[in-house]
């Protein structure tokens, strides 16, 4: 069973440490420069953000692969969908 | 009625200027267009390099001042300019200077910061605010 939290990705954004809305400008940023299909992870630290990622990544219309709850951050997983 | 929030800016003091940029940044981030109308005091903060010295915070928390400031630096936590750049960046945002303030104190298009786009008067400003979802006053 391939690990749950290791989901590959093309590029990862660490945000850890940095508050609202820090990560979520990062995920929007690093999302810019993806191309469609590409992946990206955002680790952040911010309870503010863990709920304003997944929500922009929806109405962003990008697919959601997951958040992945670690020691003291969570990986936010998407790709590019358009 | 449109996606956008219009916001004055009436505050010049960095607590202020912080709220109201966050403000900015997330309403740009959730895809809504920002337009910032900069008044007053909000109009002196944007006078170029102002943001570089503005230390000032409101009278009432004054004794914060220092310890704000110093836990903004501490945190790595942006400044309300990097933040309204920011915004700009991710999203359709818009600031524009109130004439009759430009008036008042004397000031051209070209005193002020570049990310002050245009002059507007306060027609302008409720026109565009009446057909938007969000109206802030900070």
């Amino acid at each position: 069973m391939p690990e749950q939290t290791e989901i590959a990705v093309d590029k990862e954004i660490d945000a850890r440490g940095s508050f609202c809305p820090g990560p979520l400008m990062e995920l929007i940023r690093g999302m810019k420069a993806l191309p469609v299909g590409g992946t990206l992870a955002v680790l952040s630290s911010d309870p503010g953000s863990a709920k304003d990622i997944p929500a922009w990544i929806q109405k962003a219309r990008h697919e959601f692969l997951g958040a992945f709850p670690q020691d003291g951050y969570t990986r936010f997983v998407a790709r590019k969908a358009h | 009625m449109e996606e956008r929030m219009s916001l004055i800016v009436f505050s010049g003091t960095v607590d202020k200027l912080m709220a109201a940029s966050i403000l900015t940044t997330g309403a740009a981030a959730m895809g809504m267009e920002v337009e910032v109308f900069l008044t007053t005091w909000g109009l002196e903060a944007f006078r170029k390099d102002s943001y570089k010295t503005n230390m000032r915070v409101s009278k009432d928390f004054e004794d914060y001042g220092p310890v704000m400031m110093e836990q903004m630096m501490a945190k790595k936590v942006p400044s309300w300019m990097d933040n309204f750049k920011g915004a700009k960046e991710v999203g359709e945002v818009k600031i524009y200077a109130c004439s009759m303030t430009m008036e008042l104190f004397g000031m051209k298009l070209e005193d002020m910061e570049p990310i002050v786009d245009d002059i507007t008067g306060v027609a302008t400003f409720v026109e565009r605010a009446k057909e938007g979802r969000i109206t802030l006053f900070i």
